[in-house]
C-alpha cells in the first residue's frame, strides 16, 4: 500500500476564522440586551426580579409549597404528556384510516384533517369549549387536552402516513411471503422501519403540541400561561413573568427535544 | 417424472389478469408436478413476473383457477396464507430486512408463523444459512452484505419456512456479474435436493442444467412449452427462435 496522504491544508482567511463568527454572535446579542435594558430604563421601567422567586415555592414551617408559577408548569407538563399520547393515537388511527380500502374511512379523516386543519386552533377551542363540552360534559382540562390532540393529530397523522408509505412495497411483499400477516407485518417490518424516519418531524409536532397548549389560558384552565397572566395581574410584573414564562417553555421543550434525541438514537443505532 | 400418475402441485387454468385496462395475463393453463423445475422466460413485459407472484398471491388473478397443493387460491384469507406458508420466493431486489440481522431475518417467519421457539428457529436458521454458504454472516445486517450474499440469505429466509415450492423472479438480474455464479450455484444445490421450483430468468446455462421445462412467454401468454433440449436447439415459434437468438447472441 502506499504512504497515507494527508489533505492538503488550506488556509483560513480571519472572516472565516471561529472566533470572528462567535464574536458576531456576542456583539449581535450584547447589542439587543443592552437595548432591551436601556429602553427599559427610558420607559422608567421598574426590575423587581427579587420578588419573583415566592412564586415558584416557598417553606413554610419547613414544608414547601408550590407557587403558581410551578403549579402551572405541572398543569402545563399534564397536559403534554396526555396531548402527545392522544395526538398520536389520533394521528395513527386517522394515518390506518387514509391507508385503508375503506371509503367511509377515508371519508371521515379526510373530513376530519379538512375540517381541523382550515379552522383557527382558538376558534376550535371556543366551539369545544362552548358547544361540545356541555353537551357531552366534559371537564374543562379534557376540553383543552382534546381540542390541541385533535389539533396537532392532523400534522402527525400525515407524518404517520409518510413514515409507512416510504418503507418500501417489497418489504410488504417480502413480509407477507413468507406468510406473515399484515399486523405482524405492521409490527415487526413496517413500523421498526418507519418510526426512526417519523421522529425527528413528530418532535416537531410535539413541541408545538407543548407550545399550543397555552391556548387553554382562554377557558381559563390553570396552566403556565394563566397562571402568569394572573401573577401580572397582581404585581404588574409584567416583564420579569413573560420572560420567566418563556424561559419555562424552552426548558420544556428543550428536555423533549433531548428525550426524543435519545430515543432516536437508540432506535437508529442498532443497524 | 411421472405425468400421467401424479396429480400437479400447481394447476393453472385460464388464468387472466389485468393491471387497469391492460390485460398481463391472457387465458394461462400451467401445470406444475412436485420436483419438477420450470424456467420461465419471455421479452419483458410478457407477464413472467404476474404469473408467478399469482402463484402465492402478491398479484390477484381475475378470472380462472389457481390451485396449488391442492388449496385454490379464491377470497378465502386462510386459503392464502396456507398457500403461502407452502411457497417461498425470491425477489429480484432481495428485499431483505435492513433492520434485523441476517439470523433474525432468517428466524422471523418461523418463529412468528410456524410457532417455533427461538432456539428451534435459530437452529434451523443455520442449517439454511451453512447450505447457501454464509454461516459466518449470521450476526450482520443485510446492509454490510454483498448482493450475491444478500440474495444468498434472502433463499434461506424463504428456505426457512420450510416451503415444498420457491418461486424465483429473477434472482440474478440485479446482481454484479461476478456474484452471480454463487446464486446460481445455491440454486443449482436446491434444484439437486428435489425442490419444485419456477424460476423466472436469463440466465439460459442455469435453465439448461436444471429445467425439466422451458416456458416462454409473450404479450401475457405462454406460446410454448417443452424440455430444455428441445426448446433450445429447435424452438417451434417464430418468436421464441427471434428471443433466444437475441438472448444467446452476447
Amino acid at each position: 500500500m502506499s504512504e497515507l496522504r494527508k489533505p492538503p491544508s488550506r488556509s483560513i482567511k480571519w472572516w472565516n476564522s471561529r472566533w470572528f463568527d462567535v464574536s458576531q454572535l456576542v456583539l449581535f446579542f450584547g447589542a439587543l440586551i443592552w437595548l432591551t435594558l436601556n429602553g427599559a430604563a427610558q420607559m422608567g421601567y421598574n426590575w423587581q426580579w427579587y420578588r419573583l422567586p415566592k412564586y415558584f415555592w416557598r417553606v413554610i414551617d419547613g414544608e414547601l409549597i408550590w407557587g403558581p408559577l410551578m403549579d402551572g408548569l405541572f398543569v402545563t407538563l399534564e397536559i403534554g404528556l396526555y396531548g402527545i399520547i392522544i395526538t398520536l393515537l389520533i394521528g395513527l388511527t386517522t394515518a390506518m384510516l387514509r391507508m385503508s380500502q375503506s371509503w367511509i374511512g377515508n371519508l371521515v379523516a379526510q373530513v376530519y384533517l379538512e375540517v381541523i386543519r382550515n379552522t383557527p386552533l382558538l376558534v376550535q377551542m371556543y366551539v369545544f369549549y362552548f358547544v361540545f363540552a356541555p353537551i357531552l360534559e366534559i371537564p374543562r382540562f379534557w376540553v383543552g387536552v382534546l381540542c390541541i390532540s385533535f389539533f396537532e393529530g392532523t400534522f402527525a397523522s400525515e407524518i404517520i402516513r409518510a413514515g409507512i408509505l416510504s418503507v418500501q412495497r417489497g418489504q410488504w411483499e417480502a413480509s407477507t411471503s413468507i406468510g406473515l400477516s399484515r399486523w405482524n407485518t405492521y409490527r415487526y417490518i413496517v413500523l421498526p422501519q418507519a418510526v426512526p424516519l417519523m421522529l425527528p418531524p413528530l418532535t416537531g409536532v410535539l413541541i408545538n403540541l407543548i407550545k399550543h397548549s397555552a391556548i387553554v389560558s382562554v377557558i381559563a384552565v390553570f396552566d403556565l400561561t394563566t397562571q402568569g397572566l394572573d401573577i401580572i395581574a397582581d404585581t404588574f410584573m409584567s416583564f420579569e413573568v413573560w420572560l420567566t414564562v418563556a424561559a419555562m417553555y424552552l426548558g420544556i421543550t428543550i428536555v423533549l427535544s433531548l428525550l426524543v434525541s435519545i430515543l432516536e438514537w437508540r432506535v437508529r443505532g442498532r443497524h | 417424472m411421472n405425468e400421467h400418475t401424479a396429480k400437479p402441485i400447481i394447476e393453472m387454468s385460464g388464468v387472466s389478469k389485468w393491471f387497469g385496462d391492460f390485460q398481463v395475463l391472457k387465458d394461462v393453463d400451467l401445470q406444475v408436478f412436485s420436483g419438477e423445475r420450470v424456467v420461465v422466460c419471455g421479452p419483458s413485459g410478457s407477464g413472467k413476473s404476474t404469473l408467478i407472484r399469482c402463484i402465492n398471491r402478491l398479484e390477484e388473478h381475475q378470472e380462472g383457477r389457481i390451485v396449488v397443493d391442492g388449496i385454490e387460491l379464491d377470497q378465502d384469507t386462510q386459503h392464502i396464507n396456507k398457500v403461502r406458508s407452502e411457497v417461498g420466493m425470491v425477489f429480484q431486489q432481495f428485499n431483505l430486512f435492513p433492520h434485523l440481522t441476517v439470523l433474525e431475518n432468517c428466524t422471523l417467519g418461523p418463529m412468528k408463523v410456524r410457532g417455533l421457539s427461538k432456539k428451534d428457529a435459530e437452529t434451523l436458521a443455520m442449517e439454511y444459512l451453512q447450505r447457501v454458504r454464509i454461516p459466518e454472516q449470521a450476526a450482520k445486517y443485510p446492509g454490510s452484505l454483498s448482493g450475491g450474499q444478500q440474495q444468498r440469505v434472502a433463499i434461506a429466509r424463504s428456505l426457512c419456512m420450510q416451503p415444498r415450492i420457491m418461486l424465483f423472479d429473477e434472482p440474478t438480474s440485479a446482481l454484479d456479474p461476478e456474484m452471480i455464479k454463487e446464486v446460481l450455484d445455491v440454486m443449482i444445490d436446491l434444484a439437486e435436493s428435489g425442490m419444485t421450483m419456477i424460476c423466472v430468468t436469463h440466465e439460459m446455462g442455469f435453465a439448461r442444467t436444471v429445467a425439466h421445462q422451458m416456458v416462454f412467454m409473450d404479450e401475457g401468454r405462454i406460446i410454448e412449452r417443452s424440455p430444455p433440449a428441445q426448446f433450445f436447439s429447435e424452438p417451434e415459434h417464430e418468436r421464441t427462435q427471434l428471443f433466444l437468438s437475441q438472448i444467446l447472441s452476447h
